[in-house]
């Protein structure tokens, strides 16, 4: 009998975690511990080896967090996934295990401003290079590739420009290259979008936000297709015999979760950004929920977008969930439908009428609405990127990320969407000089 | 073929005796990692390679025909195209199970044992899928598949 593909909302709630073994607890544990006991001299040498599966010490691996682990790797359709203390921690395990000095990266221009740094100023320190392409133009990226191009790097949805990604046309591009595409899949999740069904080879999340969703905790995680060839010849890393690993040939060895277990052994191990069990705990506290939240976040969110709409106040709207948005063929392909549109998550971006200073004034009279960096928080979340998050940037390059003057950036909550509405209504009226 | 949860969980449960053919004896090659692996679980393993004379503490056959203790699975390390012979000794000596292992997938030796009223496993690791099914695969971070309200018994 065939096994049974379980759904989304099954696997958010069961995938990785069977009732504990030792104690028949049916929630999850929290192993709280440092280190794990060897039953004998030649057990720990297997351990060292590779050779038998099991934990050493929570720097490597651990029994709760490595639950999170397979439970992101499930709703991604990937092989296996490593969990990292934040966002940028899994980024940067994934581009330090891929690359080395003299590689060259292709990433789409307008990403996260944190990731900007790590490739622009933080890589480059290494000697990798990056070229910022139109993450538009699959053509964009193919002509920026060369022959040391060792990674294509975009967002599935960009934050804050909410540009989406033709990922199965740029997968073909860097496929076509022998390099894998990584996709940062963080504003819709992986209950929203699954690059890996389009031909990405690596996914890589900021749990701290919708798979978390309370905004309590911080924590990233990076997932492997288990589908990209790394012995065509463009990465030894993989093939040879490890240098940071005692000769282990990651890919001989563990075929289809390699990269996985040499980000684990050779990356994580060494720089140190692992996941604390509770913290993996309070994720995993959210992700049993993530489908009910997101289908919410998703209706809200658009709803909050038709009103802006049609108010007075507002010069434009930017929601891929809307049909009149210009990508919103792509986002029907690519995003699960929820109730009848296609789900664009709760981030939503919108120009108030009168620049920089009436933005500045919307903010300072929300009152429901929070004011902060985060977003994917259960709560509704707003912000005016101009003058916070991008401020250190002149207007030209604001405009290159995608922000204007006037832009105001919604995580839109799971509150009452009236009450929503009743918030931002209050605001732009007070947005008038 | 056996490519689900239960047959996989069943071949691996009733089999006690493993046949590794192609077995190396450099402990960083994946034949030894995956023999090691399984005799550290509790099987035995009879190590098939005419370059040796024992591995892991058991003599070495050089081909599975001189084999006298009975064989649950017989392990395939070896090319897709040489797996054919291979098949047809694994009936000879009664074996219950042929397995290949991952990138080994010669469809016709499967097809041949079977016929012969053999188990058949292809294209898969039995040191993965043990540790996928009993345990351990996930602390790697692996999709295991395994979905179940069951104490692991």
């Amino acid at each position: 009998m065939a096994d049974r593909r379980f759904h989304p909302e099954t696997l958010a709630i069961h995938a990785g975690q069977i009732p504990d073994a030792a104690t028949g607890a049916r929630a999850l544990p929290i192993y709280q511990t440092t280190s794990f006991v060897f039953d004998s001299v030649d057990h720990a040498a297997s351990l060292f080896n590779l050779q038998t599966f099991g934990n050493v010490y929570s720097r490597l691996s651990n029994p709760t967090v490595a639950v999170l682990e397979e439970r992101v790797a499930a709703l991604e359709g990937g092989r296996a996934a490593l969990a990292a203390a934040s966002g940028m921690a899994a980024e940067a395990i994934a581009l330090l295990t891929l690359l080395q000095q003299g590689d060259h990266v292709v990433a789409a221009g307008a990403l996260y401003g944190g990731t900007v740094s790590m490739l622009a100023v933080n890589l480059a320190k290494l000697g990798i290079e990056t070229t910022f392409v139109d993450g538009a133009s699959p053509d964009a990226f193919a002509a920026a590739m060369r022959p040391t191009t060792r990674a294509v790097f975009a967002e599935s949805l960009g934050n804050p420009s909410l540009a989406v990604l033709d990922v199965a046309a740029v997968a073909d591009v860097a496929r076509a290259h022998g390099v894998p595409l990584v996709v940062d899949n963080t504003v819709p999740s992986p209950y929203l979008c699954n690059p890996i069904a389009f031909g990405a080879d690596i996914v890589v999340h900021s749990a701290t936000k919708y798979l978390g969703g309370h905004g309590t905790t911080l924590a990233g995680i990076v997932v492997e297709s288990g589908r990209f060839p790394w012995d065509n010849g463009k990465f030894p890393g993989m093939t040879e015999p490890s240098k940071g690993y005692h000769g282990v040939r990651f890919y001989e060895t563990f075929g289809d979760f390699g990269f996985t277990m040499r980000a684990r052994m050779e990356t994580l191990r060494v720089y140190g950004a692992a996941l604390a069990p509770t913290s993996a705990w309070q994720i995993l506290q959210g992700v049993e929920t993530l489908p009910v939240r997101m289908d919410r976040h998703c209706t809200n969110a658009l709803a909050v977008a038709r009103f802006l709409q049609s108010h007075p106040r507002v010069d434009w709207v930017n929601y891929p969930g809307l049909p009149e948005h210009p990508q919103h063929g792509l986002v029907a392909r690519q995003m699960r439908s929820v109730a009848g549109a296609p789900g664009a998550s709760g981030l939503l971006a919108f120009g108030v009428r009168g620049g920089y200073a009436a933005g500045i004034r919307f903010i300072e009279a929300a009152q429901l609405m929070s004011h902060l960096a985060n977003i994917g928080d259960t709560r509704t979340l707003v912000i005016h990127p101009a003058s916070t998050t991008h401020r250190q940037l002149d207007e030209a390059q604001q405009r290159a990320a995608g922000v204007n003057q006037e832009m105001v950036r919604l995580s839109v909550g799971l509150e009452h969407v009236d009450d929503v509405l009743w918030d931002i209504d209050q605001a732009l009226a007070a947005s008038a000089a | 073929m056996a490519d689900d949860i239960a047959s996989l969980r069943r071949i691996l449960r009733t089999s006690r005796t493993i046949a590794v053919v192609g077995l190396s004896a450099d402990w960083f090659r994946p034949s030894y990692f995956a023999a090691k692996y399984m005799q550290e679980h509790g099987y035995r393993i009879v190590p098939v390679n005419p370059r040796y004379d024992a591995i892991l503490g058991e003599r070495c056959h050089a081909t599975l025909a001189t084999v006298e203790t009975p064989i649950d699975i017989v392990d395939v390390f070896r090319k897709t195209e040489d797996v054919l012979p291979i098949a047809e000794q694994a009936i000879a000596i009664g074996a219950r199970c042929l397995w290949q292992q991952i990138g080994v997938k010669n469809a016709q030796a499967a097809a041949l044992a079977a016929a012969a009223g053999l188990e058949v496993v292809m294209n898969r690791c039995v040191k993965i899928e043990h540790a996928r099914l009993f345990g351990g695969l996930n602390w790697a971070g692996v999709n295991t598949g395994v979905i179940s309200a069951r104490r692991p018994v």
